[in-house]
């Protein structure tokens, strides 16, 4: 063995980056190592995801008609309907928030960005795109991804990796990987610690890239006394990623995991290309989506990370299907609504696809037999879209579901009215039921101090 | 190949120079301006590539998955100085390090990056490691490396090599640790106060000579550059006029202006497959087919500015171009020959100048169909720098983009646009300018109707009325504002920031250098980089600054 990561290098580190007024979350992977985390090999974990979609709904024929445990499912979920292998229907697994607000105070309503930024964060957009505030998965991240070998996977069916909700600060974005054959290579690949592979031999080469990152952390010092504070906040970022690979270089040294449901994901082969692009019709991106999907249930199986994120579609959803010459998103704005139907046609073709999507990725969570029950009872799964009803761009009756019992933290399977009260209340749900020490949540109308208790247990 | 014709210019810069007063000795008679704050600017991936490749050898595969680079304010220039390194991205970062550093010391590369043999290949050589690490890291982080960068490598060096029993495999890591370090993914730009004038602030040497070759050859500084920037000598006039004309006369040249025309045009979004079209509708249009699109508008600008010299103002204008047979069919002209050559649109065809590209055309229109208001908003704030305001959050658009109903032609849905107050404010200044391209489909191609309507492409930009295409672009180049934009966005992407408000005088005299030359890019070049915005700084960039 060669030098291990010196634990005093890496305090110094963030003690230097206190002292320039840097923020906490430097530390968070070490305050938790006593805490509240599970060991590996230990307990199940519980992870947290997001799943997005784009361009909203229909609010009147997208929220269930009753309210309660059991919902009356509405026109545009009745993908719910479906019946799981593992027992019971996908709507018993999903609680559904239908009326909850994203609130502006008089703020600049930034087509496809103003909601996710105020659902995400809690606070207003500062400017269209930007968050003010790390997202809410990075919150979570920061607190369990710390033991896995990967802090949080993204993941986009969309085709661009610049396509991402995660915000590790206003600016700076985490990108999404795109290709399943990439996220193959990434995670079980030739550093993949498999189970079946017979007795565990860590590579020298792990220890030596650890003593790699240790000469890069030499630099901190030198670099942070010569440039300005903007600076110091972006190179105090690139520190805290160096320390992620550290850790996921120590996670790799600690051998496979201990998980009976863990074995390697099979090789997705060549990703489907058509003109040699990935095509944004509905078949390829479902196809992508389901992909992922696998490829993410494995990882999460093996406890290869504890936070994800997945994109079906991108706020500006350029979803399309054959024939047509225009895609989701401009259809929402520029189809005339049918007088007979009350509603765009053409457009809701891809909100029922949307929701069938997040049925597929809800089934195949609940595919993988873990303890008790299901991988799906050990994770909460967020899905929101960044508008409601997307003609207009309206955030108002944002619509959110979550997915999962987070180990046995929440109740699934409830509607509930939001009459009006701030999105933010969902999200404050989301972060209790994770474990975050925190009593409200969100700026002026945004803020919250009241959960939906309904479904916390 | 390309080269800058030089001499005129450049003698008139130093005669100006010469004659010079005040501020610093590098002024070339610019008005003396503080140039805004310096901030860290990460390598964008073409210049992460292009720098792997000057340093360690052309026929390294770098690794295309890196972290995204990011546009703000137009220009992923601009970008590269707010980004930082997520843990994903890092995470790449050494993994493309790994693959880079595998290749340049494996057995075909090390000769010719390896100037030492090891005492023993088998093992630990302290004294050639330095060696290299010395040598490559100096034009890794664009500095002579400080003792202690070196020391620590050496020492992953020699315990890497032990623990392998490979002084290469050994090598690699210490090369790994160069390639992650934050000295290289980062350029960093350093300030000092100006010795002729200590109220003012001033870039150091070698921060100017990266500037300098990211700026021409948008890649890292060679060793010549690097030694006289670390003589402390590039800052004398008669030195950086020097320098810069001996990057701008190398082959490398070109990769520089190619760069800065990809990221002003958005051709990155070609490079990602995020330029998609209906492969039901337009099935011509394949990945290659956009970069083959991409490959002709640079061909066309890099022929026109640099080896032809011309007046910029008629790349929108000119009928010269470059083409492949696949395009040729695209543009449905004649066009044999097995790959790229020159062609000139016919003096009575539909085409000329950029804005008649299948690149340009096909980014400034949907998947299935062209869009008027994309490639009028283009013109306005790309082209001409003007802002064009948001569409509020809440309108209806059923009107305008309806292609089912009985408004056939782009124009007249369009016309709904200019007939409601809520949208007129705006769209007058973008849809007349887009409605000159209607003649070009979603992918560029060529067509005279729309669902059976003739198509009417006429309209005037800013006062000067045109008939089609060819007229816009007419009216383009001879607009007021198109040679202060092309300066002021050469200009942010110089200096990686919008100008703040006391630069606007520099600005301005930049761009009557441009105009005074007849519009010859090597001239707006050499104008720039004597100036105080390239050499000096208000800074480091702040963090509430940054917020702004």
């Amino acid at each position: 063995m060669t030098k291990r990561i010196n634990r005093r290098t890496i305090l110094r580190g963030a003690v230097a980056g206190g002292a320039v007024g840097m923020g906490l979350p430097l530390l968070d992977c070490f305050l938790n190592e006593n805490g509240t985390a599970l060991a590996q090999g230990g307990a199940i974990p519980v992870r947290f995801g997001t799943w997005f979609w784009g361009c909203g709904m229909n609010p009147a024929r997208w929220a269930p008609p009753t309210e309660g445990l059991g919902y009356e499912l509405s026109p545009e979920l009745q993908a719910l309907e479906r019946t799981l292998s593992s027992g019971g229907k996908v709507r018993d697994h999903v609680s559904v928030f239908s009326g909850f607000d994203v609130k502006l105070d008089g703020n600049p309503n930034f087509p496809h960005g103003s909601g996710p930024a105020s659902n995400l964060t809690g606070l207003f957009a500062p400017a269209d795109g930007d968050f003010g505030a790390p997202s809410i998965d990075v919150l979570i991240a920061r607190e369990i991804g710390g033991f896995t070998r990967f802090r949080s996977l993204q993941m986009s069916a969309t085709g661009n990796r610049n396509h991402t909700y995660s915000r590790e600060s206003a600016t700076i974005r985490n990108a999404s990987e795109i290709s399943p054959m990439e996220v193959y290579a990434r995670i079980f690949g030739p550093d993949f610690a498999d189970p079946a592979a017979g007795e565990f031999v860590p590579n020298p080469r792990w220890t030596l890239r650890q003593s790699v990152l240790s000469a890069v952390k030499e630099d901190r010092d030198k670099l942070m006394s010569r440039v300005g504070t903007h600076d110091q906040q972006r190179l105090d970022q690139y520190f805290t990623s160096v320390r992620q690979l550290e850790q996921m270089l120590d996670v790799l040294l600690s051998g496979p995991p201990d998980l009976p449901s863990c074995r390697r994901a099979d090789d997705p082969g060549p990703d489907i290309l058509e003109g040699e692009v990935f095509q944004n019709d509905l078949e390829s991106v479902n196809q992508r989506h389901r992909a992922l999907a696998d490829l993410l249930t494995f990882a999460l199986a093996c406890d290869q990370t504890r936070v994800f994120n997945m994109i079906f579609s991108s706020g500006i959803s350029e979803l399309t299907v054959p024939g047509l010459d225009t895609t989701h998103h401009q259809l929402t704005h520029d189809e005339s609504i049918d007088a007979e139907l009350g509603y765009q046609p053409q457009a809701t073709q891809f909100v029922f696809a949307s929701m069938e999507a997040w049925a597929d990725f809800v089934e195949r969570l609940a595919s993988v037999p873990e303890g008790d029950g299901t991988m799906l009872d050990n994770c909460l799964v967020f899905a929101n879209s960044d508008l409601s009803y997307a003609k207009p761009h309206d955030v108002r009756g944002l619509p959110t579901m979550i997915a999962g019992r987070a180990g046995g933290r929440i109740t699934p399977g409830w509607h509930v009215r939001g009459n009006t009260d701030p999105v933010t209340r969902v999200g404050l749900t989301v972060q209790q039921a994770m474990g975050l020490p925190i009593d409200a949540w969100g700026e002026n109308s945004l803020q919250t101090s009241l959960p939906v208790s309904e479904i916390l247990v | 190949m390309m080269h800058y014709k030089r001499g005129s210019s450049i003698a008139a810069l130093l005669a100006v120079v010469a004659v010079a007063c005040g501020g610093s000795d590098t002024s070339g008679g610019a008005p003396a301006t503080e140039g805004g704050p310096v901030a860290l600017r990460r390598l964008t991936s073409q210049q992460y590539t292009q720098s792997i490749h000057d340093v360690l050898g052309n026929d390294i595969v770098v690794p295309s998955r890196i972290e995204p680079d990011a546009r703000l304010e137009g220009l992923l220039g601009v970008g590269a100085s707010f980004v930082s390194v997520t843990p994903s991205g890092f995470e790449k970062y050494e993994a493309a390090a790994t693959a880079i550093a595998e290749q340049a010391l494996g057995s075909e590369l090390r000769g010719s990056n390896l100037s030492c043999e090891p005492s023993s290949a088998g093992g630990a050589d302290d004294s050639c490691a330095r060696e290299f690490i010395a040598t490559i890291g100096r034009r890794l982080f664009r500095r002579t490396l400080a003792e202690d960068e070196i020391a620590i490598r050496v020492a992953i060096a020699e315990s890497s090599a032990t623990e392998l029993g490979d002084f290469y495999a050994g090598l690699e890591m210490a090369l790994t640790s160069l390639l992650v370090s934050p000295n290289f993914l980062f350029r960093v730009e350093e300030i000092e106060p100006d010795p002729a004038d200590g109220s003012r602030l001033r870039l150091t040497s070698t921060s100017v000579a990266t500037r300098l070759s990211y700026l021409i050859w948008n890649s890292t500084p060679d060793d010549e550059l690097l030694d006289v920037a670390e003589s402390g000598d590039l800052l004398s006039a008669g030195t950086l006029t020097a320098q810069a004309a001996r990057l701008l006369d190398s082959p490398k040249a070109e990769a520089g202006i190619r760069a800065f025309f990809s990221d002003l045009l958005t051709f990155r979004r070609i490079d990602e497959g995020l330029v998609r079209k209906s492969p039901t509708q337009f099935p011509a249009f394949t990945l290659t087919l956009a970069g083959d699109a991409k490959e002709q508008t640079l061909r066309t600008i890099v022929d026109h500015l640099v080896t032809n010299e011309l007046d910029l103002r008629e790349l929108y204008t000119t009928r010269r171009t470059f083409l492949t047979p696949s395009l040729g069919s695209v543009y449905a002209v004649p066009f044999g020959g097995g790959a790229w050559g020159p062609y000139e649109f016919a003096e009575d065809g539909p085409r000329a100048g950029l804005l008649s590209h299948v690149s340009l055309m096909s980014i400034t229109a949907h998947p299935g169909r062209s869009s008027a208001t994309l490639r009028g908003k283009f013109v306005r704030e790309v082209l001409l720098c003007q802002d064009i305001p948001d569409p509020p959050a809440n309108v209806d658009f059923s009107i305008v983009e309806n292609t089912s109903g009985e408004l056939r032609t782009a124009r007249e849905r369009l016309g709904e646009h200019v007939t409601n107050d809520a949208c007129a404010g705006c769209h007058t200044l973008m849809d007349p300018i887009g409605l000159a391209f209607e003649n070009f489909d979603a992918i560029g191609a060529y067509r005279t109707q729309e669902n059976g309507a003739d198509i009417d492409a006429s309209g005037n930009l800013d006062g000067q009325r045109y008939d089609d295409a060819i007229g816009m672009g007419q009216a383009l180049r001879d607009h007021e504002s198109l040679g202060p934009c092309m300066t002021r966005n050469l200009y942010r992407y110089a200096v990686g920031r919008n100008p703040v408000p006391g630069e606007q005088v520099l600005l301005t005299f930049l761009d009557e250098r441009f105009a005074d030359s007849g519009y010859r890019w090597v001239s707006l070049i050499d104008a720039l980089v004597l100036s105080d915005g390239f050499l000096t700084a208000s800074g480091q960039r702040e963090a509430e600054e940054a917020a702004q």
